[in-house]
């Protein structure tokens, strides 16, 4: 009997170490390890065998099973794994192949850019305001320190409606109704993006386009504060490294008043094509608000100070995506979309 | 503005280079918006004298002409020129000579006579046409007689300048003049100024008396006239170095007495006007508004229709000038001038600017007037101008002015207040610096108590208030120098309205479903109402319209958005981009009888025309009425905007009458979706299907923004049930909905639709529609008997209200 279990070991082994696939794996333990298979088959000789000798043989058959089964178990974890490896080296794919084809839209770069306006702004503690588009004359000028036959009317071309309602030229209006809606409460921060219109239209002029105003009313509001936050604006908006020049200019609704420069975004300012070999690029105007535009909003002009400033929407994207052609903007061609 | 740097040089010392100086120029607010040098391109022309002309032996347009360039022996250069005569000193580019424009002159043979040089044009040298004397304006340069010979060109022509282009603001009329410039220059770098010789020797024992009288008619429009008299004029060319200024100014010389005028109005700032005496009657200026119907023939040959509400002036006979706009040609000066009146005046500013306006005219001098001038500084131009007159020996001068001043006004001091400097700037700026850097610019400054007095002179009409001086301080001070900082509150976050946050993510949703934004003008054609077939009854037309247009393409302001973008499909179509998806979010403008604004309302459009693209692998997504009504959907999960529905709208003549449909929501009507109507795509030749949307944002927005609300997760799982039934095709898949919810009672979780078909296996006029429900209970797991029971309920129900039929 012992040899009997022994040769059989011997045969399952043989068996085990031939094997070249699960199927066959589990064919050999049914046969040598199943309940109707040899070691059961032998075992039931057992008593047969004279008392002595049994538990002898008892341990001995417990000991080929123990061993055929641990000689199955590593057999079948190589087969698994030569499977497996077969199975990915099959399923090779082409990784070279086109993704999925997700097709989003596009936001309008303009809106890009405004958003991003908006955030840097947001982010200095600004607040959104909006206004009409259709404007009263007094809003757009004469609150703003442009009365009537004022020279400085001539620098915005207006396109009216009647005698004392049109387009607006800018988005200052807004400054004033946000001032008279809050006066004399403060601090007033706000960003009033939006669409004006001027009547031009050629290369470098559209007859609307998008500009961005902030308003900052407070007890102590000063223009070095005002050269504080539009560096943060320059900076996040073009790139840490953009250094800003504040030159003195005019407009009737501030003073003092100044145009703002970065340097130029193509070249950091050693002079290119683009800032025409003077290393800056204007950006905006901006300036303290004019004493006259706080007290007809219903400020004590002794008692708080505000800066003011506004920049085209156009002007930025531009510079920031190298736009060379305004009038892409409201040409609206989706090859021209497509790319922001 | 030009300033020539060498003429500039006259009034103040510049130690810095021109690069430089107009560095700090612009950073002090005088923007200088290019540098020119006029004869950097130009070597080796010189002046020679014409000694001898002789014809061509084989060309009978060229001449040949000996010329001494102080050499001893003549050269010889053949010319095509027909301006030159024996004598005349013109300018010679040598051979190896460059000239404007990069041109180099070697020695050539024409028609086989050797030519060593060329004879040249202003132009040539680079000198602008216009500032050329009429007569020598297309050819060879004539310079005076007495001109050196040999001499380089550049000096002798002031081409050896920089030109600084001067970009003003409008309040800087002052700086329309050398000596306002010099003044801003000097105080820049702390130099004194120079101001330029005023006294003329005048006429011993001459008078005014009985020759000249001045009535202001209009003293508010003419605060102010000066005149003098000039006698013994003799008219001709001004030297040389006036026209090169006036060339450097871009002004075209004349003649002496005009350049004059000229020369001091570029000067001092004053426009002048010089009359010829002998023509104006009585030697009788008035001044006064134009009568009506009155008529002028101005300087420049045209006949001028004046009104009563502008100024002119006048003499017993009639207007003789459109008050500082144009002189008339009736008195003009000519060469046979010999006795001139000079006038200075001060005109007001907004009348000048309205009448320029009105006639369509402007000049030099109404420019400087528009601006408002020094009302001090009109004896001093006059004065100016007789001195220079005798200067150049081009005439005397008769003793005395008149100036007629009617109410001389002070100007009144203004207090500025030093701490008011650092409080508006942020900046430091110590008393004595603030009053040192005021009275650099010519104000003059006293103490006042704590606060400093500031008298501001004639010139500087910008300046009325304290903040006008802050100003002036903080632009010499230096912008740059004032330290920035950040206000207070800087550092907290501020927020977008609950509107604002909405509409930034609905522009987000709809790219993400695949949309373009677009940005079209708020101004349309009018026409546009007929093409988008909107009914002539329609409050839509009625519009608010623009009184100024650039065209009629931009003359009203839209009511709608979708005429917009479907010219913007039709724009890319043509371009052949024939699929596309599109929106725009922006206003309409709707007129409120009574109300002198418009309603802004805020709108959503949106459009799409052909397929999204396809992949390799992956179909491409039609873009039609199911996508556009998908993205509306996605668009209401996405902003909280429950209760969505779609009703069929037959009606609205711009959409396909069985593919169009209102949206509706919460009891309120946002808009309409649908494919466009055969007809409205013919107006703009889209040969392709397109469909559309354009809704309410305000009304959107107000129902949006529901926070989703939460259902607890199932315990017990569900059970799924096809059901497919065939039904007529008039019956909408809405009410099969409706009537399988109902019928399915609390257990039925969620329906599907995931087929519909029609065709060879469904009877004629109907289709099969297939849902997939979802029973599932919330405290057990319900039985297959009760699934069926609920199932046949359905079915039941299906067949009963809809006549449906199951398929099994």
């Amino acid at each position: 009997m012992e040899e009997q279990l022994h040769k059989m070991a011997a045969q399952a082994k043989e068996a085990l170490a031939r094997a070249d696939s699960l199927e066959t794996l589990e064919e050999i333990r049914i046969r040598y390890l199943g309940k109707k298979g040899e070691l059961t088959r032998v075992l039931r000789g057992m008593s047969a065998l004279p008392a002595e000798e049994r538990p002898r043989i008892g341990q001995l058959a417990n000991s080929i099973r123990e061993v055929l089964e641990n000689e199955l178990a590593e057999r079948t974890a190589e087969i698994k794994a030569r499977v497996k490896r077969a199975r990915l080296a099959a399923e090779s794919i082409d990784v070279t192949l086109p993704g999925t084809p997700f097709l989003p839209g596009k936001k309008h770069p303009l809106t890009t850019v405004q958003e991003e306006i908006e955030e840097i702004f947001l982010g200095l503690g600004f607040s959104i305001a909006e206004g009409p588009e259709v404007e009263l004359d007094y809003y757009n000028f004469e609150a703003l320190n442009l009365p009537k036959d004022h020279p400085a009317r001539d620098m915005q071309d207006s396109f009216f409606i009647g005698p004392e309602v049109l387009l607006r030229t800018h988005t200052s209006p807004v400054q004033v109704r946000t001032m008279e809606r809050t006066a004399p409460a403060v601090p007033v921060k706000i960003i009033a993006p939006g669409k004006v219109y001027r009547r031009d239209d050629d290369a470098t002029h559209s007859p609307m386009f998008h500009q961005v105003e902030g308003l900052a009313v407070d007890r102590r509001v000063t223009f070095g504060d005002l050269k504080g936050v539009l560096d943060v604006f320059a900076r996040e908006m073009f790139g840490a490294g953009t250094r800003t020049r504040f030159r003195p200019s005019y407009f009737p609704f501030t003073e003092p008043s100044a145009e703002v420069d970065i340097s130029c975004v193509m070249c950091g300012g050693k002079g290119c094509r683009v800032c025409s070999h003077t290393g800056w690029l204007e950006i905006l105007g901006c300036g303290m608000v004019h004493p006259r535009v706080l007290e007809m909003s219903g400020y004590n002009s002794a008692e708080v100070t505000g800066f003011a400033f506004g920049m085209g929407v156009e002007r930025i994207a531009m510079l920031k995506y190298g736009i060379d052609d305004l009038r892409l903007f409201f040409d609206n061609d989706l090859r021209f979309l497509a790319q922001f | 503005m030009r300033v020539s740097f060498k003429w500039l040089q006259e009034y103040v010392d510049i130690p810095i280079s021109p690069a430089e100086l107009a560095d700090r120029l612009t950073m002090a607010g005088l923007a200088v918006e290019g540098l020119e040098e006029p004869g950097k391109e130009i070597s080796n022309v010189v002046t020679g004298r014409i000694v001898k002309i002789e014809p061509h032996p084989n060309a009978d347009k060229l001449m040949i002409c000996l010329v001494s360039t102080g050499e001893p022996e003549p050269r010889q250069i053949v010319t095509g020129a027909t301006n030159v005569r024996e004598g005349h000193v013109v300018p010679v580019a040598l051979e190896g000579a460059r000239l404007a424009g990069g041109l180099v002159i070697k020695r050539a043979r024409l028609r086989g006579v050797e030519s060593r040089g060329m004879l040249c044009s202003g132009q040539e040298l680079g000198i602008d046409p216009k500032t050329m004397p009429a007569d020598q304006a297309h050819g060879i340069m004539i310079l005076p007689a007495d001109t050196p010979l040999g001499l380089d060109i550049r000096p002798v022509l002031g081409l050896d300048d920089v030109i600084f282009e001067l970009d003003l603001t409008p309040n800087r009329g002052d700086c329309l003049s050398m000596i306002g410039v010099a003044r801003e220059v000097a105080a820049l770098l702390g130099q004194p100024l120079r101001f330029p010789r005023l006294e003329a020797q005048e006429v011993p024992g001459s008078s005014l008396e009985g020759r000249v009288r001045v009535d202001i008619v209009e003293p508010g429009l003419c605060r102010r006239y000066v005149a003098r008299l000039f006698t013994n004029v003799r008219v001709g060319p001004s030297p040389l170095w006036m026209q090169e200024r006036l060339r450097a100014a871009g002004i075209r010389p004349i003649s002496n007495v005009v350049d004059i005028t000229n020369y001091v109005m570029l000067e001092l700032g004053q426009p002048l006007h010089a009359f010829d005496y002998d023509k104006l009657k009585d030697g009788h200026i008035i001044v006064r508004r134009a009568h009506p119907g009155e008529v002028i023939v101005s300087l420049d040959g045209v006949e001028r229709h004046l009104e009563p509400e502008m100024l002119v002036i006048a003499d017993p006979g009639g207007a003789v000038a459109v008050a500082g706009i144009m002189g008339g040609l009736d008195t003009e000066v000519t060469e046979n001038t010999t006795t001139v009146l000079l006038e200075s005046a001060y005109f007001h500013p907004t009348s000048i600017r309205r009448t320029s306006r009105a006639l369509g005219l402007r000049s030099e001098s109404s420019t400087r007037f528009e601006k408002g001038i020094d009302l001090e500084g009109c004896l001093a131009a006059a004065n100016r101008a007789a001195s220079l007159l005798v200067e150049i020996g081009a005439g005397d001068v008769v003793a005395g002015a008149v100036d007629n001043y009617p109410s001389p006004v002070a100007r009144k001091p203004i207090i500025l207040r030093p701490e008011r400097v650092g409080y508006i700037l942020g900046a430091d700026i110590p008393r004595e610096e603030t009053a040192n850097l005021l009275a650099r610019l010519g104000f003059t400054v006293q103490d006042a108590g704590q606060d400093l007095l500031v008298n501001v002179p004639g010139y500087r009409v910008d300046i009325n208030l304290e903040i006008d001086l802050i100003e002036e301080v903080a632009r010499l001070y230096g912008y740059d120098r004032v330290p920035a900082t950040l206000p207070f509150g800087a550092t907290t976050r501020g927020a977008r309205t609950r509107e604002q946050s909405l509409l930034k993510r609905l522009k987000e949703v709809l790219v993400e479903c695949g949309l373009t934004e677009v940005v079209t003008y708020s101004f349309v054609n009018p026409a546009v109402f007929d093409r988008f077939k909107v009914p002539p009854d329609s409050p839509l037309r009625h519009t608010l319209k623009l009184q100024n247009p650039l065209s009629v393409e931009q003359s009203v302001m839209r009511t709608m958005l979708l005429p917009g973008l479907l010219e913007v499909l039709e724009r890319n179509f043509n371009r052949r981009v024939t699929s596309g998806a599109i929106f725009e979010v922006g206003r309409v403008f709707l007129p409120q009888g009574g109300e002198a604004l418009p309603e802004e309302r805020p709108m959503l459009a949106a459009a799409a025309m052909g397929e999204g693209a396809a992949g390799w692998n992956r179909p491409a997504t039609p873009l039609d009425f199911y996508y556009l009504k998908g993205v509306l959907e996605v668009l209401a999960a996405k902003l909280g905007l429950p209760g969505l529905t779609f009703e069929r709208e037959k009606e609205n003549p711009a959409f396909h009458p069985g593919r169009a449909a209102r949206i509706r929501a919460q009891g309120e009507t946002l808009g309409i979706v649908g494919e466009l109507h055969p007809d409205v795509l013919e107006e703009y030749e889209l040969d392709v299907r397109v469909c559309a949307f354009e809704v309410d944002l305000a009304a959107v927005l107000a129902l949006a923004g529901k926070p989703p609300q939460y259902r607890p997760l199932p315990r017990f799982p569900g059970v799924k049930r096809d059901i497919a039934l065939v039904v007529s095709r008039e019956v909408p898949a809405a009410d099969v909905l409706r009537v399988i919810r109902r019928a399915g009672g609390h257990l039925l979780r969620s329906v599907e639709l995931f087929d519909v078909y029609e065709g060879e296996q469904v009877r004629e006029g109907c289709r099969s529609l297939a849902f997939s429900l979802l029973f599932q209970a919330g405290d057990r797991t319900l039985t297959d008997a009760e699934v069926t029971a609920q199932t046949e309920a359905i079915s039941a129900a299906l067949v009963r209200e809809l006549g449906a039929e199951l398929r099994k």
